[in-house]
């Protein structure tokens, strides 16, 4: 190996360079812009799109916000509140929260490992357009007044045809369906890319936290989602076919709902969350320039937390009629799933102490997660206790406590990742003056939102109700609450002037800005469209801070083709080169029938024959063989 | 127990006629071991939670730099001291002992209120959209078996057991000063069970979403002397008193000719609709369209007139009336006591 490495400085040659900007650009127009397969800018449209579903989301919040600010308003009436709650959740657990948590995988991950793009180039961009598709059907639907309004949990028998005539649940079920299929096409890419695709030298133990964060995000998805996807597609039959899999007078079973959708709506809380511990992890070491404390017990943590996650599930339903024996086990559960939480904070706390911190927004933002997702950590302990549940659960406590773990576990590292990364995908930095205000706002907003609901919940308001009496004295601190709501608003918007702002005119940021160690600050910002002109060698845990003065690379690749390296799964030793696909319509065609399949179901049984028909003939073009296969070629590095 | 909590409390102090409605003011056996549960836990993880705080803040700051990152720190790949290491051993290991003594209290707490004295009081509770009907299911003969809606009155000091059951979709059960939830799941009997210590009104609501009017499916729990309750049981299940006077007679045929009828009962009476909660000693409650409005004259009437707009969605129309029959009507319906 030690014979392919080059220094630097001397450089790959511009030849070359052409070339491999040829090979792996796409085409220009729209044309180009339909078919790219870049994991670059397929995770870019991700982000975005996610985003604009996070304003949304927002909007039907500060929407209900505004009808609870007082007793017995009337904004709006019961039908379209209970959409709102629904559409609310929906959009933020299924359109915003896991989709933008795969997104920031399918951008860093690639980067992160040195390699080129993810494994499955084409299957990629059939994932985005598949999210896409559901969640535009989603809100078209709301918008025809069609939107679901059985909350985003969806409980039978509520959700079944009896209880819930028309379309709306229709709609939610194959939205359902969509946005589980990106994530595992999500999954499945960041697994086989990081396993595989990983630069020399990068073994097991030198992954990066994030991209060990997003493969235990990954292995929950591929466990988690199927539950949901099952589930929904039984209430899709219920509902098409007059099956009576959850209908109790047929000898259905209303609590087998439940099961199947918290044994994928717990993990789902850490889908979340996992992959925001990693962006925790990149933002502490670099903003205290000082490698996280603890890696191998990071690791493990990140694992324990994935897998215990699994074992949680009934704490959603303690009120439900199952055994107490049964129950016992998963308030245990719920309560050692804090240990892995406690030790990663830990060895955060270690590493500030042990670095020099540097108050940046990233960091802000960091420090920001800390104060606001161990309140929301505490009071999940709290709830994990049946006798205590009994009394928080279904209301306004659990709707503080999920918030405080939701936004303070999701959304602020989410932001401080923005303003982190937003240099290495634009180039240029986002203003500090308005990310500091921005922070602010949102930390105080927050807090004034979510705070005064713990009480609420403990002086008898439950979740989902659309008003409320006068009498029930109820009214003073949901006033404050919608106060709250209006300066989260306020720092939302800062954020999208920060970014419209910086986009064109902040600052340059070059590849490195904050001294990052992560291979992604190795290249140009943004990054080209072949990543790194000659792949990284990795020699070292530090990443980067390893080889401060020249950073080794491997050659050998070929530029007229888009070759990767493959490297083997525990030592990533140079194992074989391996040639990944064109650009290509196909994945989005393929997306387009299936979209057809999902929607036309809903309408009439047969509509997913029909579907199935049209999607044969661009998975046949998917599948075509384009020129005579090759076969692998050894690494020259083996060959030598 | 914080000013804090008192503050709120004050601000959230009820008027009498909903029934107070806070699980930290324990009325009951159950509710008081989980309040007391809750300050446990309350006080342990503020004590947690500062402590941290402080460790962060403190690490946060005592090294703090403005300085420009440089690109060749030699501290960035060290090792820790071992004193770091021995403080996030230690921490870890606080961690587990504190989660482990929650854990156990959790048990013990759970443990003393999972199962009800001898000599209880049996309440069938079947949950409709959107409203209770409870068959007080002690007595082994049918007719001294009383059934009311929205409003249950129990024996101080003396268990009462709930097996819960419901008509048409999920529903939960929940009087926060007495006991937490107990959900009513179609083709399932749950069961719960509190014991009021202290006389009063206590309201109770809904808490799973049902649909709808989830927001208005409330009741009331009032808790007697068992003299007091053994009153109020047997007047309820005596049939209504007969109509005397003409404006009430006038009224009953109003009830009877019109559709009331045909959706509520009224024992002594021809009346026998099931649909709607049953009327007979409707006046003698504190509450109408389950803890929706108080039980006024002047509100009776609005329901009557309006109910789509009070409660939309709800299974009983808003009715056209005179405003004589209406005022017959609400006569007649105020003397059902």
């Amino acid at each position: 190996m030690t014979a392919a490495m080059s220094p630097a400085s001397r450089g790959p040659i511009d030849e070359d360079v052409q070339e491999l900007a040829r090979t792996w650009s796409r085409p220009p127009g729209f044309w180009g812009w339909l078919t790219t397969t870049e994991h670059k800018s397929i995770a870019k449209r991700y982000i975005i799109t996610a985003f604009t579903f996070f304003l949304l989301g927002g909007l039907e919040a500060a929407t209900m916000r505004l009808q609870l600010g007082r007793p017995e308003n009337s904004v709006v009436g019961p039908d379209l509140y209970n959409q709102l709650f629904t559409m609310h959740g929906t959009t933020m657990m299924f359109l915003f929260a896991v989709p933008v948590m795969i997104a920031m995988g399918l951008y860093f991950v690639p980067l992160m490992l040195g390699t080129r793009n993810v494994a499955f180039p084409r299957l990629n961009a059939f994932g985005y357009y598949t999210y896409l598709i559901g969640g535009a059907f989603l809100y078209i639907s709301f918008f025809c007044n069609t939107g679901p309004d059985a909350g985003w949990f969806n409980y039978v028998p509520l959700s079944g045809p009896m209880f819930s005539p028309g379309k709306r649940i229709d709609v939610w079920a194959q939205t359902i369906t969509f946005t589980e299929i990106a994530a595992l096409v999500g999954a499945v890419e960041i697994i086989v890319t990081t396993f595989k695709h990983r630069a020399p030298g990068m073994s097991l133990n030198r992954i990066p936290l994030f991209v060990w964060a997003m493969v235990v995000m990954s292995f929950a998805i591929i466990f988690a989602m199927p539950a949901v996807a099952t589930d929904s597609l039984f209430l899709a039959l219920d509902r098409s076919i007059d099956t009576h899999i959850f209908n109790p007078a047929e000898g259905g079973d209303a609590l087998l709902w439940q099961h199947m959708f918290w044994f994928f709506g717990h993990p789902e809380v850490y889908i979340i969350f996992i992959p925001a511990l990693g962006m925790v992890s990149s933002i502490v070491a670099t903003f205290t320039q000082r490698q996280v404390f603890g890696y191998t017990a990071m690791v493990l943590s990140l694992i324990a937390t994935g897998f215990i996650s699994f074992g949680l599930w009934v704490h959603h339903m303690f009120a439900e009629p199952i055994p107490v024996l049964g129950e016992s086990f998963f308030t245990a559960a719920s309560t050692m799933i804090a240990i892995p939480s406690g030790v990663q904070i830990f060895c955060w706390i270690a590493t500030v102490w042990t670095g020099r911190p540097r108050f940046q927004t990233p960091l802000l933002f960091v420090l920001g997660f800390f104060v606001v997702f161990i309140i929301g950590g505490m009071t999940g302990v709290m709830v994990a206790s049946v006798p205590f549940d009994l009394q928080a659960t279904d209301t306004y406590f659990v709707v503080a406590h999920l918030h405080y773990v939701l936004i303070g576990g999701g959304v602020f590292p989410l932001f401080g990742a923005f303003y982190y990364w937003f240099p290495k995908i634009t180039g240029r930095l986002l203003s500090e003056r308005l990310g500091r205000w921005q922070f602010w706002l949102f930390f105080v907003g927050m807090h004034v939102t979510f705070f005064p609901m713990h009480t609420l919940g403990f002086h008898g308001m439950p979740r989902r109700i659309y008003t409320y009496l006068a009498v029930t004295g109820w009214g003073p601190l949901n006033l404050v609450a919608s106060i709250g709501a209006v300066i989260i608003f306020v720092s939302v918007v800062l954020f999208l002037v920060n970014v419209a702002k910086s986009w064109r005119g902040g600052a340059v940021a070059g590849p490195n800005p904050w001294h990052g160690d992560t291979l992604e600050w190795a290249t140009t910002s943004p990054p080209q469209s072949y990543n790194f002109a000659r792949i990284p060698v990795v020699v070292g845990r530090g990443g980067l801070w390893e080889t401060p003065d020249e950073q080794p690379v491997v050659g050998g690749l070929r530029t007229d083709t888009r070759e990767v390296l493959l490297t083997t799964l525990l030592d990533a030793e140079p194992e074989s080169v391996h040639e990944l696909p064109t650009d290509s319509i196909w994945p989005f065609l393929l997306a387009l029938c299936m979209g057809i399949t999902f929607i036309s179901s809903i309408f009439a049984p047969w509509g997913a024959l029909v579907g199935l028909g049209l999607g044969f003939l661009p998975a046949l073009g998917w599948a075509w063989p384009t020129k005579p296969p090759q076969p692998e070629r050894i690494s020259p590095e083996r060959a030598s | 127990m914080n000013s804090f909590c008192l503050v709120m409390a004050a601000l959230a102090q009820p008027l009498p006629w909903i029934g107070e409605h806070s699980a930290l003011d324990p009325s009951g056996t159950a509710s008081k071991h989980v309040a007391s549960l809750w300050w446990a836990m309350f006080w342990t993880s503020l004590v947690v939670y500062v402590i941290v705080m402080i460790a962060l803040g403190y690490a946060a700051f005592r090294r703090r730099t403005n300085a420009p990152a440089d690109a060749t720190s030699s501290e960035r790949l060290t090792p820790a001291p071992r004193s770091v290491h021995l403080t996030v051993g230690i921490a870890t290991g606080v961690t587990v002992l504190i989660l482990f003594i929650v854990v156990v209290t959790d048990f013990f707490t759970a443990r003393a209120i999972a199962t009800p004295a001898t000599g209880a009081v049996h309440i069938k509770i079947i949950a409709r959209q959107w409203w209770w009907y409870a068959v007080y299911s002690g007595d082994t003969v049918p007719q001294q078996q009383l059934s009311v809606a929205n409003e249950i009155h129990v024996p101080v000091g003396k268990p009462i057991v709930f097996t819960l059951t419901s008509r048409d979709v999920i529903h939960s059960f929940w009087v926060p000063n007495l006991n937490g939830k107990t959900d009513a799941v179609p083709g399932y009997e749950s069961n719960a069970w509190f014991r009021a210590d202290t006389p009063g009104v206590y309201r109770g609501q809904c808490a799973e979403f049902c649909g709808l009017e989830h927001a208005k499916m409330a009741f009331t729990i009032v808790a007697e002397s068992e003299e007091q309750y053994n009153k109020w049981y047997q007047a309820q299940l005596a049939p209504a008193v007969p109509t005397t006077d003409s404006l009430r007679s006038q009224g009953e045929r109003v009830f009877m000719t019109g559709t009331c009828s045909s959706c509520h009962a009224i024992r002594g009476t021809g009346a026998g609709g099931t649909l709607g909660p049953e009327l007979t000693h409707l006046a003698s409650q504190r509450t109408i369209a389950a803890g929706t409005l108080q039980n006024t004259p002047d509100n009776l009437a609005r329901w009557i007139l309006d109910a789509q707009r009070i409660k939309p969605g709800a299974a009983m129309p808003s009715q056209e009336l005179s405003s004589r029959d209406l005022n017959v009507l609400v006569a007649y319906l105020e003397g059902l006591r």
